[in-house]
């Protein structure tokens, strides 16, 4: 029952797509969408540079301050600044944007610091998470062969927790891409351009010319962030293998 | 009280279960016994259609198990898991009362119930009650689970390798106790072991499958004195005999109104009566009859004086309600060939001799 | 400074804005959870039926929100709905069906089998099963699920007002406008603290319903 579901629903996907292909096309919009093409490849490219560098800032920081915050040292004060971090994912995406705009101004750096702050709180708390979860009796065995803490985090630790991390990453990732087009309300560019002056303009081409290629570029990059958690964590600690 | 008549299940091309004819009668505990996928929890579950046979029928009381809705079949007949699957987030009184409530029972009746039936599992119920499972150990969780099966007085009771999960210190105590319940409650129970010795000890009627067929169905004492093949012979174990001295009573063995002697009598006089009976050492008893002590034939022949003198501890003292696995554990660590029995006050009542046991099983072996 | 009495002077308006942000994302939620936790309890019938629709929500997901706005206005313009209260209406229910129904999904497929057949073999129906059984454990982490959906749909929310849906986030979008760092300060601090205090206060209510038996 559930097999003939799916492929009702599916074919009802593929013609509904198609109904609206054909039906955007007689009211004229998709040739006005194209009309803003140029503006979509520049701008793709500024939103695709923003989710880089941030992503790389924040994944750069996130990951080692994750496997600080686990380390014995820190431990007695981990689960406090746990919790404040959890707290910060609660803060509203727009409000840390806005937050970091009255403290740097408007322009790129403003943009990327508030999108690298979004973007490490889950980095962070799933480097956490996935380096807890790693079972204890490995890393005793560990310890019993006489291994150095340093190489326990790199050949036990780490490998171990890396799919959690990934995971953590990909999340990440997401809200950055979700956010990237806010970042033109702080004069950061983007997609984000194309969509909020469409509303603006009330004209849904262009506000279809951001929108679209937006969500389409959002669901690739979580798509290929997928196939590298697919491959290129090792068969024995994937979950998905 | 249950009987099962040609009751066969398919599972694709696989017959779990092959044309099981079994009767279980009322008041009996028949314990469904065999290796791995033998056919025997699937049985079980047929008797309340958790899994709906494929053909044959299945009659409770005489009337037919597929003429009734399932839910209302359930509802009736008592079911405890191996993982025991007590509800953690219900107290332990919610949980035993979980049956009575679905069939609307009175409130104050069933919480009453649930602290009668704590207190016959020696759990107290002013303790009990209010707790929750986690609170439990295993062996309490598992009591409870028993007595939340039997909350709504079933009829029958369906256990299906209850009392797997818990250790084996505890496993004898609770199986203990369930036989003390079962005695005073007199359910029809189907319980589902792969341990013999577990259903040795606990069943009436044991039921040995292999495959999905029943090979032999009988009383515990029939299948290890005559197993119906080599391969019921291997399953209940080549020690055999020795289990089925766990079923024999020492008082059913004994020889009684044993000869005695009392400490002012003369060693000729013990001499003599031992030469009557035709034994190598005779018992001395206290002023009351109690046993405290014997005396041996090729020690006291040569010897002149009282037997009080002479007199030397005994091998061992058996008592006459435990069980002759005992009594003959006994023989050998003191290497002795016979013991004295004793009742719970210690008076002398009998006597138990290797010979004697040999003979009593041997009336009934036939190999 | 110049925001606490921005603020002390706007507290009737800073109290509109909030009651219209709660508003939206409490109707929001409430038929999130009505529809979300119907499909989470459905989908634990077949696992491929829960592979699929985990996945399409997962996409949802991933999809930012103002471009998701920016899909659903042309649509719902066909009905002269296109700006305003019912396109960020309809984009926050979409975003709390996946947490509020990969959470159902999960907590009630993690319940233990054991209890599962116990529950059966007692003669309980497949209805009562689930109603004093499974989702009694499986209450917590549901909650769980929509103490993330709100957090996430006051976030979200607070950009609808770029579409006309009004809220806290008018402060923030005035203040960029108007590059008034009161406003956007105020903003800020607004739409943070209700969503703080809205996560813990969820938090506590999941705290409560967990039965004493399933608390560690």
């Amino acid at each position: 029952m559930a097999a003939s579901l799916a492929s009702a629903a599916k074919l009802l996907v593929v013609l509904g797509v198609f109904a609206l292909g054909a039906f955007l096309q007689s009211r004229g919009v998709l040739p006005g969408i194209l009309r803003h093409w140029s503006d979509v490849v520049y701008l793709a490219r500024q939103h695709i540079e923003l989710v880089a560098i941030s992503g790389s800032i924040a994944a750069l920081i996130g990951v080692p301050l994750g496997i600080v915050l686990t380390r014995g040292v820190v431990r007695p004060y981990a689960d406090a600044i746990t919790q404040i971090v959890n707290l910060g994912t609660t803060i509203p995406t727009l409000a840390i944007l806005a937050l970091a705009m009255s403290v740097l101004g408007i322009g790129s750096p403003p943009a990327i610091f508030g999108l690298v702050v979004l973007t490490l709180l889950p980095i962070v708390l799933n480097t956490i998470a996935g380096l807890r979860m790693v079972p204890a009796h490995l890393i005793e065995a560990a310890r019993g062969m006489g291994m150095t803490g340093t190489q326990i985090l790199l050949t036990v630790e780490l490998p171990n927790a890396l799919f959690v991390i990934l995971a953590g990453l990909r999340t990440a990732l997401a809200i950055n891409v979700g956010t990237v087009p806010l970042a033109f309300l702080i004069g950061g560019g983007g997609l984000g351009e194309l969509i909020f002056t469409g509303i603006d303009l009330m004209e849904p081409t262009m506000l279809l010319a951001g929108a679209i290629p937006t969500a389409v570029l959002a669901i690739v990059i979580d798509f290929l962030v997928g196939q590298c958690q697919f491959w290129l964590i090792p068969r024995g600690v994937n979950p998905l293998r | 009280m249950i009987r099962l008549e040609r009751v066969t299940k398919i599972f694709g091309t696989i017959t779990a279960v092959d044309r099981v004819d079994m009767d279980v009668p009322t008041g009996a505990v028949c314990v469904l016994l065999g290796p791995s996928g033998c056919g025997k929890t699937t049985t079980m579950k047929m008797i309340n259609r958790l899994i709906p046979p494929t053909s044959g029928k299945i009659f409770i009381d005489g009337r037919d198990t597929a003429g009734i809705d399932e839910v209302t079949l359930r509802r009736s007949i008592g079911y405890v898991i191996q993982q025991i699957g007590l509800f953690p987030n219900k107290t332990v009184e919610e949980n035993i009362c979980t049956v009575p409530d679905l069939l609307g029972w009175d409130r104050r009746k069933s919480r009453a119930r649930a602290a009668d039936l704590l207190s016959l599992v020696n759990l107290d119920p002013a303790i009990f009650l209010k707790r929750y499972p986690k609170e439990l150990s295993g062996g309490q969780q598992q009591r409870v689970g028993v007595v939340r099966a039997l909350a709504a007085d079933p009829p029958v009771l369906l256990m299906d390798e209850p009392f797997g999960a818990i250790d084996p210190i505890n496993r004898e105590v609770i199986q203990d106790e369930f036989m003390k319940i079962q005695a005073e409650l007199k359910k029809t129970v189907v319980f589902v072991s792969h341990d013999i010795d577990e259903a040795v000890k606990m069943a009436s009627h044991i039921a040995i499958f292999r495959e999905g067929r029943l090979i032999q169905y009988d009383t515990p004492d029939t299948i290890l004195a005559t197993p119906a093949d080599s391969f019921v012979a291997d399953f209940v174990g080549g020690d055999r005999t020795l289990k089925r001295l766990r079923l024999i009573k020492v008082s059913q063995a004994m020889m009684k109104e044993p000869p005695r002697v009392v400490g002012e009598d003369t060693l000729e006089t013990a001499v003599a009566r031992m030469r009557e009976h035709g034994h190598g050492s005779i018992v001395m008893v206290g002023p009351r009859g109690r046993a405290r002590g014997m005396i041996r034939l090729d020690e006291a022949q040569d010897k002149k004086g009282v037997v009080s003198e002479h007199v030397v501890p005994l091998p061992g003292v058996i008592h006459v309600d435990d069980d002759l696995r005992n009594a003959v554990s006994m023989m050998f660590s003191h290497g002795a060939t016979w013991l004295a029995c004793v009742d719970d006050d210690g008076f002398y009542t009998g006597y138990v001799t290797q010979r004697g046991i040999t003979q009593l099983l041997g009336a009934s072996d036939r190999d | 400074m110049e925001t606490v009495q921005f603020i002390i002077a706007n507290l009737p308006l800073i109290w509109q804005r909030t009651v219209e942000h709660v508003l939206l994302v409490g109707a929001a939620v409430s038929i999130a959870i009505a529809t979300g936790v119907f499909i989470g309890i459905l989908i634990t019938q077949s696992k491929a039926l829960a592979d699929r629709v985990l996945y399409v929500a997962a996409v949802i997901m991933t999809i930012p929100s103002i471009a998701l706005f920016g899909l659903l206005i042309p649509i719902l313009s066909l009905i002269g709905q296109g700006i305003g209260y019912l396109p960020a209406l309809i984009a926050l229910i979409l975003y709390s069906q996946l947490p509020i129904i990969r959470n159902t999904y999960t907590a009630i497929m993690n319940v233990d089998p054991a209890l599962r057949e116990a529950a059966r073999g007692m003669g309980m129906t497949i209805v009562q099963r689930l109603w004093t059984v499974e989702l009694p454990i499986a209450l917590p982490v549901i909650v769980n699920g929509v103490r993330n959906a709100v957090v996430l749909n006051i976030a979200i929310a607070a950009i609808a007002t770029y579409i006309g849906a009004g809220g806290l986030g008018t402060f923030i979008s005035r203040g960029i406008s108007q590059t008034d760092v009161r406003q956007l300060i105020t903003g800020a601090l607004a739409v943070s603290i209700l969503a703080i205090l809205a996560d813990l206060a969820l938090l506590g209510l999941q705290r409560r319903l967990t039965s004493p038996g399933l608390r560690d």
